[in-house]
């Protein structure tokens, strides 16, 4: 079967006066326009999130009040984390995916342009809601990002309301998203190109794609109850009415846990682009690669409860969830391994992309460490709720999720834009950054395995040099990211040395034969695959 | 100017259509946006909530109203190829996968209670849990409500004055078994109604949808005479404890899904009265059957969980 496009005159871009530029912006229904719209937004949202953690490391920075109240130090974690996961990974990688997918299968487009459209503009409308809370009487949301009841019930604030009809727009929009991305990938592929043929980004994100399916209503689910919990009378998370405050944790991570993948599973389809590019090698064991992601994310569905140890749990089931929690390491070992086997006996370059692609390996390999550890159930509950847990989660999620989006970034910058980014520039954001993490993220452990609780707003003196470390490092991380900004921004605007087809190297894969930057329809006429 | 459909020579395009910038989606963004806020503000008695939550729907129904009709004209000058076709297939089956997750995530709500809540709070966990180390023992039981004991449908809840039990629940095989054959038959006709488009009688089509239509609306009756009933007679309410809220819960997510359900066969039987289907393309009629089975697959679990065991 044919793909070639139509491709209409009034399809292109219209560049007449600022209305009609706006108005491009906004009804878009091209890929790369809507790509380029959820890679800004998260940048925007980053900027937003991260404002946020200087404020919570500054009132941290030594012991006792004084920076901030109590109460807006919750709202601050509270919603730091909720701008994090939803307004700043998550649309990184479905902007990943809007730009990339389509030209790595050699399609002309997303399958479903409108519903595209229709996904991201969902997002600023949800974000307007959930910022607004800070702002509302009462209080902002303030019982910490997973909303526990009764912290969120008998106790939340009215704003409660306003965080979950933003949860269910963010819903909305992700299993649009969701669906959208595998429709492309099951019906767009070019000629030839058979699943297991498929770029590892492709895989990973069609493997995310249907977590997201699965998990997103979930939640959409679990807050909906919270809502009735709150308004019409209803006791699923109270035990007076033979409710339990306890499902509402189990309903939670039974979302949280796939989620959890669903903001790594892509970044390791990133760094597998990235490592094979600069090794100059094919990816070791392919095959195996694809199988452990969707061992991942089978896996996943079934651990949650090692986010609840504590909580008051059965003990059957805590050596289930601990087993299966472990269970997990094998399939990720698999890929660590297979990262570093495709470096071996390579031709190594270390441009920026490699430099971010190692630091992932590196320290997402500490952060999966610190997760077994969280695993062994006796373990756990020395570490449930200390800064053992967000040194652990950090690692994953910055060091790892973070780490390959700017991997992905600077891989694909040259090929959006037609223009290198200034390597030095690059490699100074990189070395910072890493810095940055380890000064902030690494005392943290040893905090929290001294007994420093998470989510306080004053601690006992003996934590403070610890802390104060944290802070510089925190300071460091967020104000090297001006350097990414400045970056970007250069590159938008065309300047840096021009780049080919080719852009690296190494690289390998259809988005490469298309000239950069890449056209506005990516593939009218399908490529044929040998 | 759209050229006015013909549809005698449906003959598709052979290549993918990518569709142009569309202002609908971003409409839509706007309906959304002011049905919940609204919404939420109703509750929170803001006299504006009300206006914002039926703005809100207007646009929904207006947007809904807009892109359907877009998609319908570029459905009828075969702008749709076998190609996009299929990806219409795979979008509306993944689309009733996660509204499996979301009924999925309910009933794990009313399995949970019924598993491990209720024997935990009444510490009468069974053998089988006790020996796979799967309850958290009585403790709960003992020191806050060691008068509470363990039944479902739960008639009286571990706190009777902050929530008061419902005085009794609905009678399996009164109106819920009449609704299932109900629903079934509705299934059926509309599987009828399919059939005629292999014989090319769109005669039997229509009737087919009308019958299930209307089986669907006599269903929606029912259920709502059952829930007065069950508020005036047998005070099963919403806030009557576990047992109400996972009733109403399940119940009215699904009665909402086949109040949908209908409003969806109605539009295809518009468009079936407007000759917009062919034997070989009528997509929209299917995905239409395809929600009705599911919402028809939803109830049998309903019946046989909420209603029955």
């Amino acid at each position: 079967m044919t793909t070639h496009t139509d491709v209409h005159a009034h399809s292109h871009p219209i560049n007449k006066g600022f209305l009609s530029w706006v108005a491009r912006w906004l009804f878009t229904t091209n890929h790369k326009d809507i790509g380029t719209l959820y890679l800004l937004f998260s940048l925007v949202m980053f900027f937003v999130g991260g404002v946020m953690a200087l404020i919570i490391r500054t009132q941290l920075f030594h012991p006792g009040l004084g920076f901030i109240e109590p109460n807006f130090y919750n709202v601050m974690v509270t919603v730091h984390g909720l701008v994090m996961i939803f307004g700043v990974i998550m649309p990184a990688f479905v902007g990943l995916a809007n730009w990339m997918v389509p030209m790595m299968v050699g399609a002309p487009d997303m399958a479903l342009p409108r519903l595209n459209n229709w996904s991201f503009w969902i997002i600023p409308f949800a974000f307007t809601i959930i910022i607004s809370t800070l702002f509302l009487k009462g209080s902002g949301p303030n019982g910490g990002w997973t909303m526990y009841a009764p912290l969120s019930t008998t106790y939340g604030p009215p704003s409660m309301d306003f965080l979950i009809i933003g949860i269910h727009l963010l819903g909305i929009s992700s299993i649009l998203g969701a669906i959208n991305i595998i429709a492309t990938i099951l019906n767009l592929r070019a000629p030839g190109m058979t699943m297991m043929k498929m770029p590892l980004f492709v895989w990973a994100w069609f493997i995310t794609a249907f977590l997201l399916i699965g998990a997103m209503p979930v939640l959409a689910g679990v807050v909906t109850m919270m809502l009735f919990d709150r308004h019409f009378g209803t006791s699923f998370f109270s035990a007076a009415g033979g409710g339990d405050p306890v499902m509402y944790q189990h309903l939670f991570w039974f979302f949280g846990h796939p989620e959890v993948y669903i903001m790594i599973l892509p970044g390791f389809g990133i760094i597998s682009e990235v490592i094979a590019t600069f090794s100059r090698k094919r990816l070791f064991g392919y095959p195996f690669m694809v199988g452990a992601i969707a061992a991942i994310a089978l896996l996943s569905y079934v651990v949650w409860g090692h986010h609840m140890f504590t909580a008051g749990m059965a003990v059957g089931a805590q050596l289930f969830f601990m087993y299966a929690t472990i269970l997990i390491a094998v399939p990720t070992g698999i890929k660590v391994f297979n990262w570093i086997a495709t470096m071996f006996r390579g031709s190594l370059t270390f441009e920026t992309p490699m430099l971010f692609a190692l630091g992932f390996v590196v320290l997402f390999t500490i952060g999966g460490f610190s997760g077994l550890m969280l695993a062994i159930v006796p373990a756990d509950y020395q570490y449930q709720d200390t800064y053992f847990v967000v040194a652990h989660f950090h690692y994953v999620l910055v060091a790892g999720a973070l780490l390959s989006i700017f991997s992905g970034v600077y891989y694909w910058l040259p090929k959006w834009t037609g223009h290198y980014y200034n390597e030095t520039l690059g490699q100074l954001h990189f070395w910072l950054t890493i810095i940055g993490i380890n000064l902030t993220f690494f005392p943290m452990h040893f905090l929290g395995l001294a007994g420093m609780p998470r989510r306080v707003v004053d601690y006992a003196p003996q934590f403070m040099p610890a802390n104060m470390l944290c802070t510089i490092g925190a300071f460091i991380l967020g104000f090297a990211q001006l350097i990414f900004v400045y970056i970007v921004i250069r590159a938008m605007m065309k300047k840096g040395k021009p780049a080919d087809a080719r852009v690296w190297e190494g690289s390998h894969g259809l988005e490469w034969t298309l000239e950069s930057p890449a056209p506005y329809h990516s593939f009218s006429t399908p490529p044929v695959i040998s | 100017m759209m050229p006015k459909p013909m549809l005698k020579d449906y003959r598709p395009v052979n290549y993918y259509f990518v569709a142009d910038p569309s202002y609908w989606p971003l409409f839509g963004c706007f309906g959304l946006f002011a049905t919940l806020v609204g919404g939420i503000n109703m509750l929170h008695h803001n006299t504006f909530g009300t206006y914002l939550f039926l703005t809100g729907i207007a646009l929904l129904v207006i947007t809904m109203f807009g892109w359907f009709s877009l998609v319908v004209r570029e459905s009828i000058q075969g702008l749709h190829s076998k190609q996009m076709d299929k990806t219409y297939r795979w979008g509306m089956m993944w689309f009733i996968v996660s509204e499996v997750a979301l009924f999925g995530v309910f009933f794990g709500a009313l399995f949970y209670t019924r598993m491990f809540t209720i024997p935990d709070l009444s510490g009468t966990a069974g053998i089988l849990a006790k020996a796979l180390l799967f309850t958290k023992g009585d403790t709960t039981h003992i020191y806050l409500w060691p008068h509470f004991k363990a039944a479902w449908p739960l008639l009286v809840n571990p706190n009777p004055e902050l929530f008061p039990g419902p005085e009794r629940v609905i009678n399996t095989w009164g109106i819920p078994a009449l609704n299932t054959v109900l629903l079934l038959s509705s299934a059926v006709a509309l599987t009828w109604a399919h059939w005629g488009f292999k014989s090319d009688n769109l005669k039997q089509v229509k009737i087919g949808l009308i019958l299930a239509i209307l089986l669907g609306l006599v269903f929606v009756g029912c259920q709502a005479h059952e829930y007065l009933l069950a508020h005036l007679e047998y005070h099963l309410t919403i806030y009557s404890g576990i047992y109400g809220a996972t009733f109403f819960m399940l119940t009215g997510l699904h009665a909402m899904h086949v109040t949908m359900g209908i409003i969806m066969m109605t539009v295809i039987l518009i468009r079936c009265f407007k000759g917009h289907f062919r034997r070989e393309h009528h997509f929209a009629f299917e995905a239409v059957a395809w929600y009705w089975h599911f919402v028809d697959v939803v109830w049998l679990f309903l019946f046989v969980f909420v209603y029955w065991i």
